[in-house]
């Protein structure tokens, strides 16, 4: 079972309710789940927020979590995908000491791709988007300047596959209306 | 339209529900809920219990006796942790209750104001919802849902926790019921291709395995499963939370399931090719080791809640949604079959247990009394109308391997807590439910017969108080081996008999009961045990029987942790 853990990136969609992100956590806690980064948003629908966990576990652990993040009242559905079936990015922010300043590390910021935020006396600000790898590679390469501050979004993602969130609404509602119809059968048989 | 208080909002949504009775205790945060309830005493009756644990308890047994949703008001801090075992206990054996628990007045929220807890987090991982009410405007919105999620779909428990200014500020009062929640779905529609496969596999298999749970009762599928079983001819087994969903004495039965069930339940699992899972869950006391469970067999998983499906064994046909309208469909696409020979083979393991382990425990020549003879004579006694409750332990599984049930939700019992000290102010919640019962209800004077041990009663003893001041006339029966009987029985087959903190030294019970007025007969031979099982049946109240039983009796058969079904022990070895 060991050998078969995967990069899971889970993605939850919820109504805009205190307490959550809590509900959400507890199941990965109950299991021992690991939680490598974790970002929330509004969704491309008002009022609707979405997580996006990233996660290494088992597969059949990994369905068997989703169903029970699904299972609370308040989450509309969760999703899980590996690595190839999403894009993802992480913002960073490092802070450089400008004590050992050079010329290598201009060259490096714009072999990065960086972006400049801040130039101050002792310090310069600079941002980098990427995946993890990069944005890890350039901490490694800023290393030796000495980083002062390095702050990190942790993984946003959108999925390839092509149901979109409104779709999924649409079900649900359809769904919960069924449901209803299947509750008065109850009531009455 | 005029204003009311919060409070009022809180007991008129009560009203709009229907319910009439409520379980609590006092206490500062909920001082305005009970003034409220003071004005409305014609309307709602409150149950005053003596511990807010019994106080849940007592919700949870009324609601599995009526039907209803349980109700149970407990105030800020201790009042709502003390709640909180009854909280996680209803909702593991998925009863619907509704826990209103107060709280400090919203501006002092996080301050570690006087009897402030976090009951919304606290709850979150047991509870099924929690919410946290601030504002009287939110009462009765909040109220609606709360009652529609506690008993839709899988039921639990909802937590409510309401701050004390909410509870005293004016608020217009509008109540809707059923609010329908997009983000919630508690009855999914089920695919007809489905059905058919199902049916399918039915109607191929060769030796099914029917396994009923406490779903069926929750579904109020009763007759649908009764239909089903007999039009498919199919022997089932019941889990413990399911065993009163069809009679004990049907041809069909086949017994309990898991740990301390039927020999031949057990046993045959494994030789099943379908096993048919109906509102059950594969917990571990069903099915011993997973990966030697049901080897030879497809699984077919009737459920209505998705986690639990393939959460411990994995089906290979899932049937996601309400049973009864499930087997509204299925019934009639199923052959009519019999399995005489397939149900023989049940028969043959039943005569072994019959001969070694049922008769030994029920017709005793040991000197000392078996707790399976006071079970089997208030069986017999009763002839299945009865309402059964256990404590946890020895008691609970002998009660639930010797009595013979016959109607639906007549056996209430701690199932997947296992929590000592459920067994009283359960049967306390019953009486009072039957109280307020109307008439033509089949179980309104059904007597309440409560089996413990002198170690769960000792849990919550404290609810003798509630007996005397509710007039409920509760059967107890304490089954007194002066030790906590199922640990000793670990420690007996598997710590090498070093009995760690499995003595009791316990009160004289009988002065105990008669210190409250409640009679009460202490029974040490058996020649005295059914004279005095019948007098305590036949009394007109509340009546305590204390049993002293054999302390080395041991619960069998058994399937030891980490073993597998068909390596059910019938006898132990000394």
């Amino acid at each position: 079972m060991e050998e078969n853990i995967k990069q899971y990136t889970v993605v939850v969609f919820t109504e805009d309710k205190v307490g959550l992100l809590n509900r959400i956590t507890i199941v990965f806690t109950r299991r021992h789940l690991n939680i490598d980064s974790l970002t929330t948003s509004e969704s491309e629908i008002k009022g609707i927020f979405r997580y996006t966990i990233v996660t290494k576990t088992t597969p059949e652990m990994m369905k068997k979590a989703a169903d029970q993040i699904e299972k609370l009242t308040e989450v509309l559905r969760a999703f899980y995908y590996e690595a190839q079936d999403v894009v993802s990015q992480e913002l960073a922010l490092y802070k450089i000491s400008t004590a050992n300043l050079s010329t290598p590390m201009e060259g490096l910021i714009r072999d990065f791709n960086v972006r400049i935020l801040d130039i101050e006396k002792e310090f310069i600000i600079v941002e980098k988007t990427g995946s993890r790898k990069e944005v890890l590679r350039l901490f490694e390469q800023l290393k030796p300047y000495g980083i002062l501050q390095f702050a990190c979004t942790g993984q946003v993602a959108v999925t390839k596959p092509m149901k979109e969130l409104e779709t999924y609404l649409q079900e649900l509602n359809k769904a919960a209306q069924k449901s209803n119809e299947i509750r008065s059968w109850k009531l009455k048989n | 339209m005029e204003k009311i208080s919060g409070a009022d909002a809180v007991l008129l949504s009560l009203i709009e529900e229907g319910q009439d009775t409520v379980f609590g205790y006092p206490g500062g945060a909920v001082i305005p809920l009970y003034d409220s309830l003071y004005g409305k005493r014609d309307k709602i009756h409150h149950i005053l219990a003596r511990h807010e644990q019994a106080a849940v308890h007592e919700a949870q047994a009324y609601a599995q006796v009526t039907g209803k949703p349980g109700v149970c008001i407990v105030t800020s801090g201790p009042g709502a942790t003390n709640a909180i075992t009854g909280i996680a206990n209803a909702n593991m054996d998925s009863v619907p209750l509704i826990v209103i628990t107060g709280q400090v007045g919203s501006a002092f929220l996080g301050t570690d104001a006087f009897q402030e807890t976090d009951v919304f987090g606290l709850s979150m991982p047991i509870a099924k919802w929690s919410a946290q009410i601030t504002r009287a405007e939110d009462i009765a919105e909040t109220m609606a849902k709360a009652f529609y999620i506690a008993v839709s779909g899988r039921p639990g428990v909802v937590v409510l926790e309401i701050t004390k200014n909410a509870l005293t500020s004016k608020t217009d009062f509008v109540y809707k019921k059923a609010p329908v929640i997009r983000s919630y779905v508690p009855y999914p529609e089920i695919p007809g291709e489905v059905i058919d496969k199902a049916a399918e596999m039915i109607n191929a298999a060769e030796k099914p395995l029917i396994l009923l749970g406490h779903g069926v009762l929750i579904a109020r599928a009763e007759k649908a499963v009764k239909e089903f079983v007999e039009k498919s001819g199919i022997p089932f087994g019941t889990t413990l939370m399911g065993l009163s969903a069809l009679p004990s004495d049907h041809p069909l039965n086949v017994g309990m399931l898991g740990m301390h069930g039927s020999y031949a339940s057990n046993m045959l699992t494994n030789q099943a090719d379908l096993i048919i899972a109906i509102g059950m869950r594969f917990s571990d006391r069903v099915t011993g080791k997973t990966s030697g469970y049901g080897t030879k067999a497809k699984i077919l998983h009737i459920e209505i809640d998705k986690s639990e499906i393939g959460k411990i064994v994995s089906a290979d046909l899932s049937v996601h949604g309400d049973l009864k309208s499930a087997l509204s469909y299925l019934t009639p696409r199923i052959e009519k079959k019999t399995y005489n020979r397939w149900r023989k083979e049940f028969d043959k393991f039943y005569q072994m247990e019959l001969e070694q382990v049922i008769r030994k425990d029920i017709q005793s020549k040991k000197p000392l009394i078996q707790m399976g003879e006071a079970v089997d004579i208030v069986s017999k006694k009763t002839a299945g109308n009865a309402i059964v409750v256990t404590d946890v332990g020895q008691n609970q599984m002998v009660a639930a391997r010797y009595y013979k049930f016959k109607h639906p939700d007549t056996f209430l019992t701690s199932g997947g807590l296992g929590t000592m000290g459920f067994g009283l102010p359960a049967a306390v919640g019953a009486a009072v439910a039957q109280k307020f019962m109307p008439e033509d209800n089949i179980m309104k004077n059904f007597p309440v017969v409560l089996f413990t041990g002198d170690g769960g009663f000792q849990m919550n003893e404290q609810e003798l108080g509630t007996i005397i001041q509710e007039k409920v006339p509760v059967k107890m029966i304490i089954l007194n081996n002066s030790v906590l009987g199922m640990v000793r029985q670990w420690q007996n087959m598997f710590n090498g008999k070093r009995y760690s903190e499995t003595d009791l030294v316990n009160p004289d019970f009988v002065c105990l009961a008669k210190a409250y007025g409640i009679k009460a007969k202490k029974v040490e031979y058996r020649d005295d045990l059914e004279s005095s099982i019948e007098e305590m049946l036949n009394f007109d109240g509340p009546y305590l029987l204390e049993i002293m039983v054999d302390k080395d009796m041991k619960v069998m058969p058994f399937i030891a942790p980490g073993s597998t079904v068909d390596e059910m022990k019938l006898v132990s070895n000394d």
